[in-house]
């Protein structure tokens, strides 16, 4: 018998603690993926969150720490600078990243630090129950926005990508929807190029993947799919913000 | 085809059943240990292997296998 | 080897990466900018990473990840900059990472000013962050002692696996002193819980999350099964004059040093006058200060503070001591003298 798809070897066989339907689940199998492809599991060091992905080291089958919550860019750098020839990526969430640890991101980003983030933006705080995240679109109803999202009181969404572009230090940037079978597919080789990059010692790459939460946006996961492609990227439009080999930059 | 789900890392969100194009899955009405009712395979015939089920599989709960043991053409020169 | 004429930053700084640190992430702060400017160019001069952060908890965090990845790794500051620190050294504590710090206390609270103090006593020796932690103390008194301990530091973060921090002071930072530096470094102990990447082995994880329950409770017993044995091992002080004496002072760190020249100054005017100096301020060296606070009747405890180690001499003592204090907070520094008039008032 032939395999057409079997569990990759970097996902250990523990079953994952995600609400059925979550993005997170997706997208640590596609992170196993690429770097089974390149043959990297025993290079590769990973950076866990604090939010839903704090346990992806029990997921992860490499060496994986945990880091305080915003701080997974300055651990990494830490690792990184130490271990120039490894594979060191954070995985972060839109809490993680684009509130607690904003000046963490962008100077890891602005020194160029030669490390990949895999930035899940599911538009709210889905481990403490649905409260508004930085990436929560205008008129979302979150528990802590119960009239829906509005700029007078908290203000607007932040578009990672965008805010990143105009760092030097950055060498690929990339937004994907995980929407669907063909954006699943994409966000593979996006991660599969910020890996690349980073081997390539080219600089900071960030993969920003629009995933769902069906529990929090209180939808069926099949339902929440298909917020992602429909409301979602209308916040935040998929496409390539950054790469330093293309000449179509955004 | 040979497709195996794995009741037990298998949480019931039929993204794989909406997603096969085929109807070869189904929602068990009975429930794993963890109180979801699983999906299971009940037309395996039906299945072209696709990997659209594996791939939006969000749990890992899916493992596909072709039985009949093609024989190998050469790819050379294709990418 | 011959000596060198170094300050406090500096003399840290060379025992640092004597010790075999090969990475330091900082941010500036007075009174210790020589510090992070020093180790700018030595540390990669031996091989190391010397990175400026965008701020403490980067500071901190990246030390994090480099000690994670094997690495003995420092990073520096001074009390307002320590505080930021805190989220970090609970997570170091908690994920057993062994890492050290140094703290060039200045006087707050708040910003301050940059003047010296040890006000910072409390936040250093009962834990300072979230948490049930500790972290080995050291105070140095002489610019040859903060690169002494900072040297000692590395090897007891590594036999510990846990965080250890110097709480010097903005006047040992400055300091102008001659330094007996030590040899290179010696073979550095095996990490074989690091993160290398798993080739040959299974994965390694560090973390300090621990949800199933129980689980966390059996961590914390661990941790304090740790702290026992610092307790038992690493104690350290000094007593100078300590036999048929009739006041003992007590302090630490540079206060220590100014208390001993009024003790001499004391002894000259044939006042019977002890100095004990904690070295370690946690582990606390309790039943050693006990044995001396047995054989005097008044003790002096001066400190650069309201009374913080007094705390501790009390503990010490338990309630069988005629303790009196002199402090001086906000960066107010004594006199021999000013501490002599104090020992002739008891």
């Amino acid at each position: 018998m032939k395999a057409l798809f079997t569990r990759p070897r970097s996902l250990t066989s523990n079953v994952m603690i995600y609400c059925p339907g979550c993005g997170h689940g997706l997208v640590h199998r596609l992170v196993a993926e690429v770097i089974d492809e390149l043959g990297l599991r025993e290079r590769t060091i990973g950076v866990a969150p604090v939010g839903c992905a704090v346990l992806a080291y029990n997921y992860w089958n490499f060496d994986v720490t945990e880091a305080a919550h915003g701080r997974p860019p300055a651990v990494a750098t830490g690792i990184k600078r130490v271990l120039p020839d490894r594979l060191v990526f954070t995985y972060q969430g839109d809490g993680d990243l684009a509130a607690i640890g904003t000046a963490e991101i962008i100077h890891a980003a602005a020194r160029g630090e030669k490390i990949s983030v895999i930035f899940v933006n599911n538009a709210v705080y889905g481990m403490t129950r649905g409260q508004m995240a930085p990436t929560t679109p205008l008129g979302l109803k979150t528990t802590t926005t119960p009239s829906g999202r509005d700029p007078d009181l908290h203000g607007y969404p932040i578009r990672v990508c965008e805010l990143l572009t105009s760092l030097e230090g950055v060498c690929y940037l990339e937004r994907v929807a995980v929407d669907s079978v063909p954006g699943i597919l994409k966000a593979r080789q996006a991660i599969r190029k910020t890996f690349t990059y980073q081997l390539e010692n080219r600089g900071f790459s960030l993969v920003e993947l629009l995933c769902s939460c069906p529990t929090n946006w209180k939808m069926t996961p099949s339902q929440a799919m298909k917020w992602i492609g429909q409301e979602m990227v209308k916040w935040f439009p998929p496409g390539v913000y950054k790469d330093v080999d293309s000449t179509n930059q955004g | 085809m040979k497709i195996i789900v794995d009741p037990e890392r298998c949480k019931g969100c039929q993204l794989c059943l909406e997603n096969c194009p085929n109807q070869v899955f189904q929602l068990s009405s009975a429930f794993n240990l963890s109180g979801y009712h699983y999906v299971e395979v009940v037309a395996e015939e039906r299945c072209s292997g696709c990997r659209r089920c594996v791939i939006i599989c969000p749990d890992v709960a899916i493992e596909l296998y072709q039985e009949k043991k093609k024989k190998a053409v050469p790819t050379k020169g294709e990418k | 080897m011959k000596s060198l004429l170094l300050n406090g930053c500096e003399a840290a700084a060379e025992a640092a990466i004597a010790a075999g640190c090969r990475f330091y992430a900082g941010y500036p702060i007075t009174p210790q900018n020589r510090f992070p400017e020093y180790m700018s160019f030595r540390l990669p001069q031996s091989g190391g990473v010397f990175l400026q952060a965008e701020s403490e908890l980067a500071a901190i965090n990246m030390v994090f990840g480099a000690a994670a990845a094997g690495a003995r790794a420092l990073t520096s500051s001074s009390s307002p900059g320590i505080s930021l620190k805190q989220e970090g050294i609970s997570y170091l504590a908690g994920c057993e990472l062994p890492a050290v710090i140094i703290n060039m206390n200045r006087a707050g609270p708040g910003l301050g000013d940059v003047t010296p103090s040890q006000s910072d006593y409390f936040q250093s020796t009962r834990g300072g962050g979230h948490g049930d932690y500790r972290t080995i103390v050291l105070a140095p008194w002489s610019v040859q002692e903060i690169y002494d301990f900072t040297y000692l530091a590395f090897d007891l973060a590594d036999r510990y696996r846990n965080p250890v921090l110097i709480l010097s002071d903005g006047m040992v930072a400055q300091l102008l002193e001659p330094v007996h530096p030590r040899n290179g470094m010696k073979k550095l102990p095996q990490k074989k819980w690091a993160l290398t990447g798993c080739r040959g082995r299974k994965p390694n994880s560090i973390k300090s999350l621990f949800l199933t329950p129980g689980v966390l409770e059996t961590h914390n017993w661990k941790l304090a099964r740790k702290y026992e044995r610092m307790e038992k091992r690493e104690v350290r002080w000094e007593s100078y004059l300590c036999e048929k004496m009739e006041l003992l002072i007590v302090s630490f760190g540079i206060c220590a040093r100014i208390a001993r020249e009024a003790m001499e100054q004391a002894r000259r005017e044939g006042l019977r006058v002890g100095l004990f100096r904690p070295i370690t301020l946690w582990p606390f060296p309790y039943r050693q200060l006990k044995s001396c606070l047995e054989k005097v009747s008044k003790v002096l405890v001066v400190e650069l503070n309201l009374g913080q180690m007094l705390d501790d001499v009390k503990i010490a003592s338990g309630g069988h001591s005629r303790i009196f204090f002199y402090g001086r907070p906000g960066g107010g520094v004594p006199t021999p003298e000013e501490i002599l008039k104090e020992i002739k008032k008891k």
